[in-house]
């Protein structure tokens, strides 16, 4: 088995993911049911990350229903939605795809930059949310950044205005070679905002919050609708149980009394 | 007498042998009185293959078996296709409870010998379901097409490559392509959605006329036909309907309530029934960080990974399942339960079920030097629980079964 | 039932019928509950809804005479620019021939429901099916066209069926209703939505 993935990682070396980070990742709370902050990551979405990034599998009008831009009748508001989260000419009904054709996209960014319908479901809401924060500045890659947990990735850090820049800040530690002889490394330690953005901080990591919940909602719409369904099944159940459990135990008197 | 009443059962009766089919299997078929909570899971295997064919039509509805169009028309009938949502996460809820269930069952029988003499085929028709199922849920797993779909398949096809001289070209021949492609799709879709519930469904007729033809075992392991009352009755059986039918009543509400419990609050169940990398489209060009199967296939998939070498690494891992076919023969206790076994069984089967557990525990992690080494012990344990079976169970002292269930 | 029941008597027959009775009907409203999903799926998607979705047309650069299909809800809809002489044409051939001159069945929304079926008599919008089988008829303005006195109309091919310039049904012929106007509004004088309804109504 080893050697069979051995042989596969041998077949596509240099396309392999890059190796999961020793990061911790932070925490970030989603929580579906929080309209305004789903609605301000929605406003993040379309104007910093929809450029490049697809939702293919996400429609306008049900997003809106979803987070409450509706109008009176509960339809999807038609002038809110069309005015502020539209910019691709779409139809309201139409799923939120990107205006880049994918061969400008890989001569840009050497790869086309993937749908983000299911990325909460694939790499988990904090992985997400470490990542939006994790740009640093890094003159050795072609978009002058690098990120803490996705090394060398391929994506220009779109958020910089916003958040301002990062640098790396080194620790110098001292690991032993196999020889016996020790020699000082550096390390990466953590991140400094160099050059404030138009954010605090705190504002930013708010916003970045935003933006996963709302990401996080687009990789499942239906989840809260699961869940208020099934407390009603589970419910259901526990009231029939009641029933057979008294039904099995009256026909087992016969067996009991046999 | 009854079937002789006029009226429409009397008219059904004269052409269709409904009334004795009913009293054959359900008022008629005596069942021992002492089933106690292990005797749920044979009801419940039942229930869940409904459930599986039920979900199963509706998803065909709506599923595009093509590698273009697979992964998004599984999103199409999450979110666009109403209710989707809900049928596909009973669909891939149920794949795993099956398991669940099955495991349970054949543990059901493994503790009370309902394989010996004379429920042998019974117990082959039943591992022939077992491996069935394991084809099915391997072959549906690969119709998502995500990242963990393909490679999984990929890996697994290529378990075929190790047999020596043909390994090769029967590879392509199953995959229909020099790796996984759309022609592995569409042929384990067709297989998936038609040939194997087919073959399903008629071992399990089989395996219910082979039981119905000898009566179920019971936690004593006595054989209840041999002592009957005037009537021909087995003083210790009971009819199945009504006192059966209500019972495995009340196991099937409490499985739904935990089975609706997965479906509606964690449908992915923590990536164990739903993977985090399925939820990207398959590429053929980037491999997932760490490929396994789902956790059912995982006390294998340690074996395998535990054996440094290819080919004997898939012998190990067939022969871990065809020696389970064997089982009614290399049991030479005079006792069937484990109830009046003496303690080297006990040991036995104890161990076997935790180093089940655990390689699947094992097969489910990553790879470390400990986690490997563990593999080659348990494996050996798993193996010796079946090889000196006939040892154990000859020579062990075993304790007086009593004349009449408990 | 069980003959070889020995404690017959101590048996509570009303209770065991209660409970057979409540299990049945709580089961049975379970299966109908657990059913509803499975039949709701067959209802159209959202993306069956989405391709189902008003259509913009603009039809400033449309001749008089001329006719232009657009697919809506997948069925084709024709938006005819009815000219000066087609419509004096239609005035002049009286509804003696007509089956339903006042479009007296529901084939319309109420503002179509007018001689003319149409919001604005320029322009003539229908969904192009014949009502008979479910041909598409064919559109025959040319006048003495498909018989002697024709006036220009629609034509179907499969049976025969004929309909004027108003989709108005001829008498005699197998199609048995007015070709069906869809719900539409005007935006602009140019501009019309199909499958929205004007707010006139």
């Amino acid at each position: 088995m080893q050697r069979i993935c051995f042989f596969l990682l041998l077949c596509f070396p240099t396309l392999v993911f890059a190796a999961a980070s020793q990061i911790p990742l932070d925490k970030v709370k989603i929580d579906p049911r929080d309209q305004a902050s789903l609605q301000r990551g929605a406003k993040l979405y379309v104007n910093y990350c929809q450029g490049c990034h697809s939702l293919q599998f996400m429609r306008y009008n049900r997003m809106a229903v979803d987070l409450g831009i509706v109008d009176t009748d509960g339809k999807a508001h038609t002038h809110l939605v069309k005015n502020n989260l539209i910019f691709t000419g779409s139809k309201l009904h139409e799923p939120m795809l990107n205006g880049m054709s994918e061969e400008e996209a890989a001569r840009w960014f050497g790869m086309v930059p993937p749908d983000l319908s299911l990325i909460t479901r694939v790499r988990g809401p904090n992985w997400v949310y470490s990542y939006l924060r994790s740009f640093y500045a890094d003159a050795s890659r072609p978009w002058g950044t690098n990120n803490l947990v996705f090394n060398d990735v391929s994506m220009p850090n779109v958020l910089l205005e916003l958040q301002g820049e990062q640098v790396p800040i080194y620790r110098t530690e001292v690991t032993k070679a196999p020889g016996g002889a020790s020699r000082e490394v550096q390390v990466l330690d953590h991140l400094e905002l160099a050059k404030p953005g138009s954010m605090q901080p705190q504002a930013f990591d708010s916003a970045m919050r935003d933006l996963v919940n709302f990401l996080a909602y687009v990789a499942e719409p239906v989840k809260l609708e699961r869940q208020r369904i099934g407390y009603w099944v589970i419910g259901f159940l526990i009231v029939f149980l009641v029933v057979v459990y008294l039904l099995k135990k009256e026909y087992w008197k016969d067996v009991k009394n046999k | 007498m009854k079937d002789s009443a006029k009226g429409f059962m009397g008219w059904l009766d004269a052409r269709f042998p409904a009334s004795s089919f009913w009293r054959n299997h359900m008022t008629g078929y005596y069942a021992p009185k002492n089933f106690n909570f292990w005797y749920f899971f044979g009801s419940l295997a039942l229930l869940v293959l409904v459930n599986q064919i039920v979900t199963g039509i509706w998803l065909t509805m709506n599923y595009e078996p093509t590698a273009s169009g697979a992964f998004a028309s599984v999103e199409f009938i999450m979110r666009d296709v109403k209710w989707g949502w809900l049928i596909r996460y009973l669909h891939s809820t149920g794949a795993s409870a099956f398991f669940v269930v099955i495991y349970l069952h054949m543990f059901r029988g493994l503790l009370y010998g309902s394989y010996k003499k004379p429920r042998e085929l019974i117990w082959l028709f039943g591992m022939a379901m077992y491996l069935c199922l394991m084809a099915e849920a391997f072959m549906g797993y690969l119709l998502p097409w995500g990242q963990m779909s393909y490679w999984g398949a990929q890996v697994i096809t290529s378990l075929f490559g190790a047999i020596p001289y043909v390994g090769e070209g029967l590879l392509q021949w199953l995959r229909g392509d020099y790796v996984v492609s759309g022609a592995t799709l569409t042929r384990f879709f067709a297989l998936h959605v038609i040939a194997l519930p087919l073959l399903l469904i008629g071992l399990v007729i089989f395996h219910l006329i082979a039981l119905h033809q000898v009566g179920s075992n019971n936690p004593d392991g006595i054989e209840i036909k041999d002592k009957k009352d005037a009537n021909g009755v087995p003083l210790d059986g009971i009819p199945f309907h009504p006192y059966y039918t209500v019972k495995d009543l009340v196991g099937v509400v409490v499985f739904l309530i935990v089975f609706c419990l997965i479906v509606f609050f964690m449908p992915t169940a923590g990536g164990m029934f739903l993977e985090p990398d399925n939820f990207a489209a398959a590429n053929p060009l980037v491999t997932p960080e760490h490929i396994k199967p789902v956790w059912y296939f995982t006390p294998y998939y340690a074996m395998l990974r535990a054996i440094p070498d290819k080919l004997f690494g898939v012998v190990t891992m067939a022969a871990a399942i065809a020696i389970l076919f064997v089982l009614p023969w290399l049991d030479r206790s005079p006792v069937k339960s484990m109830r009046y076994r003496g303690v080297f069984s006990k040991i036995a089967l104890t161990c076997f079920a935790l180093s089940f557990i655990a390689l699947g525990y094992l097969g489910w992690s990553s790879v470390t030097p400990l986690y490997t080494f563990l593999a080659r012990v348990l494996t050996v344990v798993y193996f010796l629980f079946f090889l000196l079976m006939p040892f154990y169970t000859r020579y062990e002292k075993t304790k007086p079964v009593p004349e009449r269930v408990t | 039932m069980d003959k070889d029941e020995p404690n017959e008597e101590s048996i509570d027959h009303g209770r065991r019928r209660f409970l057979v009775a409540a299990t049945t009907v709580i089961g049975g409203v379970g299966v109908v509950g657990a059913a509803v999903p499975f039949v709701a799926s067959w209802l159209p998607s959202a993306k069956a809804q989405a391709a189902a979705a008003p259509v913009e047309v603009d039809v400033s650069r449309l001749e008089p005479g001329a006719k232009l299909t657009v697919e809506w809800r997948g069925k084709p809809v024709w938006i005819i620019h009815r000219s000066k002489a087609a419509l004096a044409e239609l005035k002049k051939s009286g509804t003696e021939h007509l089956r339903d001159p006042n479009s007296e069945v529901a084939q319309q929304p109420a503002y179509a429901s007018n001689p003319l079926r149409s919001l604005n008599p320029n322009y003539l919008i229908l969904i192009g099916i014949c009502t008979h089988l479910g041909c598409v008829p064919i559109y025959r303005p040319d006048i003495g066209g498909v018989e002697p006195g024709w006036p220009g109309g629609f034509f179907c091919p499969c049976h025969g069926s004929k309909f004027d310039l108003a989709g108005r049904v001829y008498k005699g012929v197998p199609a048995p209703i007015n070709l069906e106007v869809p719900p539409y509004k005007f935006i602009s004088d140019s501009v019309v939505i199909i499958g929205e309804d004007a707010e006139t109504a």
